[in-house]
């Protein structure tokens, strides 16, 4: 075990190591003179980032540098549309797709030479024609990385790296110079709000956990990401699992617990991984066990593995599959803080909420609610998805505008494309329309707007995308998730996906979107969980801001052309030259024509694939 | 505890702390449609009909799990509560197969009556149906899930009561279904055929296997002498079918049903369950005696149970009675015994019970139980089958003649016999022949009140000849595995156990009239039941088993005496162990 001054010896060893990771950083004498830090996050590495990783280590091995430059794999950078990325410090140099064979010229040109390899930089000019600084491109400048801050900076294996960034400090505070009250009020006074979609106010759920009966209570942590596009809380566990470790033990110390619980998906195989090996170190170092740093608090957690269901981000379904019961929501209250895990008192909080805590105790409460707006304190990580340049992790001011996030910081709609709406809150929330982009992000205005925070979920879509579509596939999405449990999820959900399904076919008529806008209220009064209750908002918000491409569909078109049911392929035989390309490619025979003469397509065999469009020379083909 | 003053639909009401919506509704004078939940059974909150509306709460709330609080104003039918129960309802029936005019539940259907009450049109969401397999692999339960609306109450039954434990939700979202696991059909898992889960579902999805065909086809078979035997819990419910209160004491008409039917024979399936008492207090008292006899000895007359132990405690089996069950000694009595008497072969003989039970439809079919050489029963039909028959036969059950008394020589059992239909029964049948045998003097109060009534378990110690005597009486499975598990922990104090399968013994039985949830709210049909066999016993002159003439008669003329050679070959059996999986 180790004390209190002994942690405290290693984070003044590892400080100069870490702080070296900085762009015009001044490297400390004796220790290596630069660092290549390669991406480890679950996106570059499935680009091969690990191969990018061990060419580096045994390229410089080779070439005896591998004193002088110390080669990390961290967590993730955010710029996962560019990746594999590997970035070289003190000069910043920011490498995008980067492929295993390119190591060989970053070492010879860039390490060995001096000079960065101009081809592979990620760089945006300014003005002066100079190039930025990473942390000036578009991309980065909008953010604030508080819960990210680690991420792409440490080597999330190895807990002497964290503790070198204030690493268990926050802890140590609270156990030794507060109360578990003071915790509380401190958490309180922040006005951090749940991170997990309802935003319900963290330090109440920790007052209710802490005021209720019982001699044995739990922490839980909800790791259970479930929202398609969202990788927020993956990226975090895995860039920074002892952030999360560190946090729990704090809520222990603060509701009264010994025992936690992190929830985490099986899918996650690399956050799983390093979760492990970091309740290992921390365990080996004494800080999770019976006596922590010897400050006299017990506390320990295990993992407990989900297997996919979305329903068990829902934290009653959660604890139910916790407890190795199937994965089905139970009616609150009693609330968790009340009866959760085993029936005993048990605080649950998402993986993000964990994620500020240190950062509370540490800066205090007036230092994070100087962050954001009035009602929605700190900062939010957004997983970018969709129709962007930039898609990735970014983690921005509550109150920044919808079109910083858009515009700024994704970089817009690629191909220039028009900007039709974004997605926030996944399969929960709602599409926000051009005429709501400034919006300033935050939880209040979300919901007001008929959206939601959710998890954290941003998906762009472009004036190619049919809104009617898009809301079919989120239900669809629900319908498929639904444990089964009540009645209007498990039906309900299922006939408004029908009655969709009858609007894409353009066999609805006015009065079925009525039905559906009635169904869609009566699933949100009625159902059990949070699952069931949210369902329909992409179907309503869709319907409030693009009734008019629904009743387009009525009416039998499809606007974006994207409703196969509704949508015909023609050729203009003006521009039309007869080169046959069309009919050679489509694969189920529907075009004819002559060699040199305008050919036709049979409606009654044309499967709308559309590869006769994608392949005319002439673009004589269209919807 | 403390009380809590709340307001329902503006009518004010107290009642405890922790009490529910729900019955804090009923107190008000109003009330809430329940399909998932059910009193001391099931709270899923799973089916959302009972929702209702409570002021400054934004969210409709479930009125059964929702606890009051002070200054509480509830609402239970506005516009939005009843707009939203009829979607629930309408979304319900457009994924029930709707087979509403042949179905056997029609009538005492919950979901049908309150789709009436609240005026739905049931196609108003149609869609994509579920379709799915009826499974009738088993001798004695139907399950249609093409019917269910997974209310869960099968499931609470299976797993909390019982703890058994052999049906769940399977697949989800739409696609959900109750089923055994791994898709198992009924017969590959060790469902113990208690039927309680018959009992609680709301529609047509369970149901008792219909074995009145085969009962027609005995009766229209002139070769046969068809024999029908009635358990002592038939009579208790048997009314309900017909308009009755819960708690009609109907013996007379329902033998009367019987005679009229075409029955050779009704007789009184009490009579053999004075014989039980007669082999198994004779069996207690031999191992009483014995030293390196097994106790406590637990009774056998409940096939649910006895599957439960075969399937969950095998090396516990030493532990039960070899007695045949009251159903099984009254068929081989019949085939051995009365045949001869009758000068019949036993293979023109065919025996029918009605029983509230549907283990008794596999108890038929276990092995040794063949007394004759012949099934010892070749038809058991459950209460509500019997009220079906005679329905279906145009016998106007009200207009019957309730003075009707079983026929000679069968018909006459002591209503100690009668008492078996209900939890303790057995046990105070026993006692009071085993008292007046081990100490030879007659038993000044027959009443054993310490193990009557619904508790799960009830104890009691009771001094014979200086001995003390500890016994236990268990119903509901629930509550037997507690007492095994203490047998096999080695820390059991008793020498006699009692054990029924369903919670309040036979008269709570898988085969009796299904009383719907509003009707549970107020009557325990436990307690209403087992007081009309109380009742019986009270103002009877014959109280004792062993003082049934007609037993001594038996015994005289064909076994001897209890626990004879032959008493063995006819009126005893054997256990097996079963796997579970």
């Amino acid at each position: 075990m180790k004390t209190v001054s002994e942690l405290q010896a290693i984070r003044d060893k590892y400080k100069p190591i870490v702080t070296e990771r900085a762009e015009g950083a001044v490297v400390t004498p004796g220790q290596p003179r630069m660092s290549v830090l390669v991406c480890g996050g679950t996106g570059c590495t499935s680009g091969n980032s690990t191969t990018i990783y061990d060419n580096f280590i045994n390229q410089l091995d080779e070439r005896g540098l591998k004193d002088e430059v110390k080669v990390i794999m961290t967590g993730c950078f955010g710029l996962c549309s560019k990746g594999p990325i590997a970035v070289v410090y003190p000069d910043g140099s920011f490498y995008t797709h980067v492929k295993p064979e390119d190591v060989t010229e970053i070492v010879e040109q860039h390490i060995v030479g001096g000079k960065p390899v101009e081809r592979l930089l990620h760089a945006e000019k300014a003005s002066d024609g100079q190039l930025k600084s990473i942390n000036d491109t578009d991309f980065y400048k909008s953010q604030r990385r508080i819960v990210l801050r680690n991420c792409g900076v440490i080597d999330p294996e190895n807990i002497d790296e964290y503790l070198a960034t204030d690493g268990y400090k926050a802890y140590e505070k609270a156990v030794s110079t507060m109360t578990p009250q003071q915790v509380i009020d401190e958490i309180k006074k922040s006005g951090l709000r749940g991170r997990g979609g309802a935003g319900f106010s963290t330090g109440m759920k920790w007052q209710f956990t802490h005021d209720a009966q019982g001699a044995e209570k739990y922490v839980a942590c909800n790791a259970d990401e479930g929202d398609p596009g969202a990788f927020m809380d993956r990226s975090l566990l895995e860039g920074d699992p002892h952030a999360v470790i560190e946090a729990m033990m704090i809520a222990g110390y603060a509701v009264g617990a010994e025992h936690g619980v992190i929830y985490v998906r099986a899918e996650y195989p690399i956050a799983v991984h390093r979760l492990e090996v970091a309740i290992a170190q921390a365990r080996e170092y004494g800080i999770l066990g019976d006596n922590a740093l010897g400050l006299g608090h017990k506390f320990d957690l295990e993992l407990r593995l989900g297997a996919g269901a979305f329903v068990c981000g829902e934290e009653t379904a959660l604890l139910n599959s916790a407890e190795g019961k199937r994965g089905e929501p139970r009616q609150r209250p009693p609330f968790p803080a009340i009866k959760g895990l085993f029936g005993k008192p048990t605080l649950i909080n998402n993986v993000e909420t964990y994620g500020n805590i240190t950062q509370i105790i540490l800066n205090g409460a007036d230092w994070f609610a100087s962050m954001g707006t009035e009602k929605s304190k700190g900062t939010k990580v957004f997983a970018l998805g969709g129709k962007l340049e930039n898609v990735g992790l970014v983690e921005i001011p509550m109150g920044t505008p919808l079109r910083t996030i858009v515009e700024d910081i994704g970089g817009g709609c690629p191909n220039g494309k028009k900007f039709k709406a974004a997605q926030t809150g996944g399969p929960s929330g709602g599409c926000i329309p051009m005429s709501l982009i400034d919006t300033p992000i935050d939880y209040d205005n979300l919901m007001a707007i008929g959206s939601m925070m959710g998890s954290g979920g941003l998906i762009v879509m472009d004036e190619d995308n049919c809104m009617v579509d898009i809301a079919k596939f989120f239900l669809e999405f629900t319908v498929d998730e639904s444990c089964g449990k009540c009645t209007p999820c498990r039906i309900g959900n299922k006939r408004l996906l029908e009655m969709l399904d009858k609007v894409t076919k353009g066999e609805a008529t006015l009065e079925d979107l009525d039905k559906m806008e009635e169904l869609c209220h009566y699933i949100k009064d009625n159902s059990l969980c949070g699952l069931g209750q949210t369902a329909p908002n992409p179907v309503l918000s869709t319907l409030r801001y693009f009734r008019d491409e629904y009743e387009a569909h009525c009416n039998g078109k499809c606007p974006a052309g994207v409703c196969k049911a509704l949508v015909s392929y023609k050729v203009d035989a003006e521009k039309c030259i007869g080169c046959t390309i069309c009919a050679r490619n489509c694969p189920v025979n529907a075009i004819s024509g002559s060699v040199k003469q305008p050919h036709t397509i049979d409606p009654k065999k044309c499967i709308k694939c559309g590869v006769c469009a994608s392949k005319c020379p002439k673009g004589a083909i269209s919807k | 505890m403390k009380n809590v003053n709340l307001k329902v639909n503006g009518v004010a009401v107290t009642v405890p702390e922790g009490t529910r919506i729900l019955d804090a509704a009923i107190k008000a004078g109003f009330k809430i449609p329940t399909l998932c939940y059910m009193k001391d059974l099931c709270n899923e909150s799973s089916c959302r009909v009972c929702v209702v509306e409570i002021k400054n709460n934004r969210k409709l709330m479930t009125a059964c799990s929702t606890v009051v609080s002070e200054g509480m104003e509830v609402f239970t039918n506005t516009p939005k509560v009843r707009a939203s129960r009829k979607i629930t309802l309408e979304l319900m029936l457009s994924n029930h197969h709707k087979e509403c005019l042949s179905c056997v539940r029609s009538g005492n259907c919950e979901l049908q009556s309150l789709a009436t009450e609240y005026g739905c049109d049931a196609e108003k969401y149609k869609g994509a149906m579920n379709s799915y397999d009826v499974d009738d692999c088993t001798e004695y339960l139907v399950r249609d899930n093409n019917k269910c609306i997974l209310c869960r109450r099968c499931v609470a039954a299976c797993n909390s009561v019982q703890t058994v434990g052999v049906i769940d939700a399977n697949k989800r979202g739409f696609a959900t279904c109750i089923a055994s696991p791994f898709g198992r059909k009924l017969s590959e898992v060790p469902c113990v055929a208690c039927g309680q889960c018959i009992n609680v579902c709301p529609t047509g999805a369970l149901r008792e296997k219909d074995s009145l065909a085969q009962v027609d086809a005995l009766l229209a078979d002139k070769t046969k002498t068809v024999i029908v035997g009635t358990a002592p819990a038939v009579r208790a419910a048997l009314g309900e079918e017909f308009g009755y209160p819960i708690g009609t004491d109907t013996e007379g008409k329902m033998v009367a049903a019987l005679k009229a039917i075409g029955f050779d024979k009704v007789f009184d399936v009490n009579m053999t369950a004075d014989m039980t008492i007669m082999e198994e207090g004779t069996e207690f008292i031999s191992r009483l005696n014995d030293p390196n006899a097994t106790l406590p000895m637990i009774t056998s007359c409940s096939p649910g149970w006895v599957r439960f132990i075969e399937y969950f405690y095998p090396e516990q089996l030493k532990h039960l009675s070899s007695c045949k069950s009251p159903q099984q000694m009254f068929g081989a009595i019949m085939k051995t015994y009365y045949a001869k008497k009758l000068g019949i072969d036993p293979k023109d003989m065919a025996v029918v019970t009605v029983m509230p039970c549907i283990a008794k439809k596999f108890e038929i079919t276990r092995d040794a139980q063949s007394a004759a050489g012949v099934p010892d029963v070749d038809v058991s039909i459950t209460t509500r089958e019997l009220a079906r028959m005679i329905k279906n036969y145009g016998i106007d059950f009200k207009s019957l003649d309730p003075k009707t008394e079983f026929d000679d020589p069968i018909g006459k059992g002591s209503t100690a016999g009668g008492l078996f239909g209900a939890t303790g029964g057995v046990m105070e049948a026993a006692l009071r022949t085993v008292a007046e045998t081990v100490t030879g003097k007659t038993l000044e109060n027959v009443d054993f009140k310490a193990v009557r009534g619904v508790k799960g378990i009830k104890e009691a110690t009771v001094e014979l000849n200086g001995k003390k005597l500890n016994i236990a009486v268990a119903s509901g499975l629930s509550n037997a595995r507690k007492l095994l598990d203490e047998i096999k922990a080695g820390n059991s104090k008793y020498h006699f156990i009692e054990i029924m399968s369903c919670p309040g013994g036979c008269v709570n039985g898988g085969g009796q009239p299904i009383v719907n949830t509003e009707t549970r709210n107020l009557v325990d049909i436990r307690q209403a039941r087992a007081k009309v066999l109380y009742n019986k016993d009270k103002k009877s002159a014959l109280r004792k088993c062993h003082e049934n003439p007609i037993v001594k008669t038996i015994y005289a003329e064909y076994f001897g005496e209890p626990n004879s050679h032959i008493a063995h070959d006819v009126l005893h059996t054997e256990y097996v162990k079963r796997e579970k999986y």
